[in-house]
């Protein structure tokens, strides 16, 4: 029955899918070339190869359109062209290049469709293609979801190998010797005699040829940078103070600005009085903006000061006040009418538990802010036929569209200068910031204004992870888990995140039950059930959106019953699971820490957990001490499989962070809500790991599964259940909600 | 009022109760400094008075009681600090806003401890954070940093 269902609900998406991706407007629009956005105002002896790679008789750009927000993605794309192009990287120019269709991420929304990651079935691939339409068509260009390696590998390369070859066709027209005879090196065309031609010589006559199609990539066993450890093209600028942030931004003639916006994320404001703040050194001007008011001053410093001398009469807004009502609320949507999806409904679960002594666990986890280290900001210069924007985004061409909207401009009269992010983790998917600093910027054309939150507005102005509730039902028999029932409920991130910036799609919010319906375990009779809660505080995407959460309870909960059925922890997940990536993850991992169960000694415990996120399995296994300031978590062991590493340096930092990330907001963060307003809003109430807490961390990547996928996110959703499961283990108390600080102390 | 910045004087005509960080970012444009909290629990604005690491979000330009020292004054691309060489080396930074602050702060425990222990490392270091969790190598950057320089 169920099964029949779920099967009924996706063939409804597939159908609707199929409409937007491309059969109601004819497969020669779907299919038809993207225009080259570089072709614009070349000069003579330039050249635009492809939509990746300018080449100038000055020098060569390498477009790199995916954000970095520290997960070193600049780096990487360059690489990727470069292996092909044969270039030392260091040597090109980075440019994040203006937002086009040419830069759509075609992998970011088939994600969103409901399959798990590690199912291949014709159905499956299928929407995944027609969702790659979609974001062709509507020139989707997002960084998040640990897709930009998904996404660009084999675009980058191929644009790289195009250059080349167009570069060697050239060389070959000017010089008569056969392209098949050139060769390539440090940006130079070497003919067979031993004379080097530099590519930027060759630029001008490249533009005036078709670019080569009948390109072939070269196999892994060819690359000469890819795949070793390579020094990120940032790093000497990143420690050495000369990498400029968004924040950073120095224009002649600028002014500053700050926004103070309603405490209460969505309430209108009444009336306010200005006058004290006017009066206020370097003041400059108040002004209204989305949600609340702006003051431009000589600086930043000037700016905030005033900000809090304004006098507001705030409405509040028409959602829960209290952490308190909130969570009343989604305790309450645990009903059919709120039932958003059941993704996952082997076998007969009611029946499995109507005999059995059932076990049931309730678990939490609250909002969450993204807390990056550089506050939002914005600069923009508005002038009679111009805007220009600078600052950090995850989402260029929502940026651009809301610069057209605001200004009535022409999108081709907008310029984005996209810079990197001191951190983001998903708070950039959002343009709330950016739609501000062009409303104050608007109000005096043609000066330019850097508009800065406080830490106190970013903390306060989030939109936060969703707070998240599950309750697990299960039955163990003869030594084995045979009845898993979780229901997972929250107010519905793509609801509230796409009616931001763009538009809600149909079909059930997969994310609300990511990391839950979509793991690889054949437990025999095995259901998750998505409700979406109602709405309350306006969300977003947290790094490993709906997994940060649903991993915490569905691997919780399958140790409680794994640990009910008095089997071993690891025995008992590679008993579950079929597929060979998760598989040998699992088993690495075991290796890695020599497991041998959860009992490590007194004082201490061991916890393991797995999650197949992002497209990659990994498993963590975590051991912690319990001393007399509290726990101390020792040592983290983590094995995952990305597929093809890139840059096994990187990776490892990705790992470990993400692991960091997890394990830090699980300890001790939390926002919570009286009067409609957030309580903690610095890093004293809301402080994540610090140095002396971290752990020692062992890390491999097996480089085993085909496809090849990204680390920004997937080590962060099983940190939290791994340190609650050694927890457990060390003191016997299971820990069901976060942070986890609320229950137990740590060192 | 006289502000000495990486050994350079600037005359800045700004509110002595202005603090260090802001007439650094927003007066002089050394934007090397960040802003990550304004309340001393991040230490991304941290630089150095008279050789002590502090916060400069913390410091009135006022109470600046001697020559201030910034991460450009510590070392430039191609003419590094040992701190930041093995920060090169060991890859820390990751988004790199809180790195400047570190860098900072790991060069004057250095100059006070040039053999510190990991407890030590924690001590000096557990104030600065860093929301990318590059602990791990800022732990081991900090240890090849003093290896070299005992080396020198």
């Amino acid at each position: 029955m169920g099964r029949a269902r779920t099967i009924a609900r996706r063939s409804f998406l597939i159908g609707s899918a199929a409409i937007l991706g491309g059969v109601a407007f004819g497969a020669y629009f779907v299919s038809r070339p993207i225009a080259n956005p570089l072709l614009d105002g070349l000069a003579q002896g330039e050249a635009a190869l492809t939509p990746f790679v300018k080449i100038t008789p000055q020098g060569i750009t390498l477009i790199v359109p995916r954000a970095d927000v520290g997960q070193g993605i600049a780096s990487t794309q360059a690489m990727l062209i470069a292996e092909e192009l044969d270039i030392d990287p260091a040597t090109a120019t980075l440019d994040p290049g203006q937002p086009h269709q040419a830069y759509f991420n075609g992998v970011i929304v088939g994600e969103s469709m409901p399959f798990p990651a590690w199912e291949h079935g014709a159905v499956a691939n299928t929407m995944r293609d027609v969702m790659r339409n979609v974001a062709r068509l509507t020139g989707s260009q997002f960084t998040g979801g640990s897709s930009s390696v998904a996404d660009l590998h084999e675009t980058l390369r191929l644009a790289g190998a195009t250059a080349r070859e167009t570069l060697k066709a050239a060389a070959s027209a000017r010089t008569g010797v056969q392209r098949a005879d050139l060769r390539t090196k440090a940006g130079q065309v070497v003919l067979p005699d031993g004379t080097r031609i530099p590519y930027t010589e060759l630029a001008g006559e490249a533009a005036a040829i078709a670019p080569v199609a009948d390109v072939t990539l070269r196999p892994a066993s060819d690359w000469t940078r890819l795949g070793k450890p390579y020094q990120r093209l940032d790093i000497v600028a990143k420690s050495t103070g000369t990498q400029d942030y968004g924040i950073d931004v120095v224009l002649p003639g600028m002014l500053h600005a700050t926004v103070r916006a309603n405490p209460g994320r969505g309430g209108a404001m009444a009336g306010y009085n200005a006058d004290a703040a006017l009066a206020m050194q370097g003041v400059r001007a108040v002004v209204a903006v989305n949600e609340g008011l702006a003051v431009i001053a000589d600086n930043t410093w000037f700016a905030f000061q005033a900000a809090q001398a304004l006098e507001v009469d705030w409405l509040p807004p028409d959602h829960p006040a209290s952490s308190a009502e909130m969570w009343q609320a989604l305790s309450a949507a645990r009903t059919d009418a709120f039932r958003n999806s059941r993704l996952r409904d082997d076998g007969d679960v009611e029946a499995a538990l109507a005999g059995a002594t059932v076990i049931e666990a309730e678990y939490r986890t609250p909002f969450l802010a993204h807390a990056a280290l550089e506050p939002l900001s914005a600069t923009v210069l508005v002038e009679a036929d111009s805007v220009q924007i600078w600052t950090a985004t995850q989402i260029p061409a929502v940026v651009r569209d809301a610069a057209v909207a605001l200004t009535g401009l022409d999108p081709s009269q907008v310029t984005l200068h996209a810079l990197p992010a001191g951190g983001s983790f998903g708070r950039r998917l959002d343009h709330d910031y950016v739609v501000q600093a062009i409303q104050i910027a608007a109000t005096m054309p043609g000066t330019p204004i850097k508009t800065t939150w406080s830490r106190e507005e970013d903390m306060t102005h989030d939109y936060p992870r969703p707070l998240h509730m599950a309750v697990g039902r299960g039955a163990v028999g003869n030594g084995r888990v045979l009845a898993y029932d979780l229901d997972s409920v929250s107010p519905s991130l793509i609801s509230s995140w796409f009616g931001r910036i763009s538009s809600v799609p149909p079909g059930p919010d997969t994310m609300l039950v990511w990391g839950a319906f979509d793991q690889p375990y054949a437990i025999p009779n095995y259901r998750v059930t998505g409700y979406a809660a109602p709405q309350m505080i306006p969300v977003g995407s947290w790094r490993s959106p709906g997994a940060c959460s649903n991993t915490f309870f569905h691997e919780s909960f399958l140790s409680e019953l794994i640990h009910a059925a008095g089997a071993d922890p690891l025995e008992e997940r590679l008993r579950l699971i079929a597929d060979p990536d998760s598989r040998r993850v699992l088993e690495a991992v075991g290796e890695m820490a020599n497991w041998a169960g959860a009992d490590i000694g007194p004082g201490r415990g061991r916890g393991i957990a797995f999650a197949h996120t992002h497209g990659v399995p990994v498993a963590e296994v975590l051991d912690v001490t319990l001393t007399e300031r509290g726990i101390r978590i020792d040592e983290v062991w983590i094995a995952a499989d990305c597929g093809t590493v890139f840059d096994p340096a990187n990776a490892e930092a990705q790992l470990t962070g993400a692991a960091i990330f997890g394990l830090g907001h699980a300890m001790n963060c939390e926002l919570t809500y009286e009067n409609h307003a957030v309580l903690q809003t610095n890093f004293d109430a809301f402080e994540g790991m610090r140095l002396h807490q971290t752990p020692r961390f062992h890390t491999q990547l097996l480089g085993r599964a085909e496809r090849v996928r990204g680390l920004g996110e997937p080590a962060t959703a099983p940190a939290a259940p791994a340190l609650a499961d050694a927890i457990f283990a060390a003191t016997g108390r299971r820990l069901r909600e976060m942070p986890f600080s609320k229950f137990i102390s740590f060192a | 009022m006289l502000l000495t910045v990486n050994g350079k004087s600037h005359d800045v005509d700004l509110p002595s109760d202005m603090p260090l960080l802001w007439v650094l970012r927003d007066g002089l444009n050394v934007t090397s400094v960040k802003y990550g909290c304004g309340i001393a629990l991040c230490g991304a604005c941290t630089v150095h008075i008279g050789g002590d690491a502090v916060r400069s979000c913390q410091v009135s330009l006022g109470d600046v009681w001697a020559d201030v020292t910034t991460i450009e004054g510590l070392g430039r691309p191609g003419a590094l600090h040992a701190v930041q060489a093995a920060w090169i080396t060991h890859q820390v930074a990751q988004c790199g806003y809180c790195q400047s602050g570190q860098i900072m702060q790991a060069a004057d425990l250095l100059a006070r401890n040039p053999e510190p222990s990991d407890d030590d490392i924690d001590a000096a270091m557990s104030g600065n954070l860093c929301r990318c969790g590059t602990y791990p190598r800022i732990r081991a950057a900090v240890h090849a940093a003093a290896s070299a320089m005992r080396e020198v």
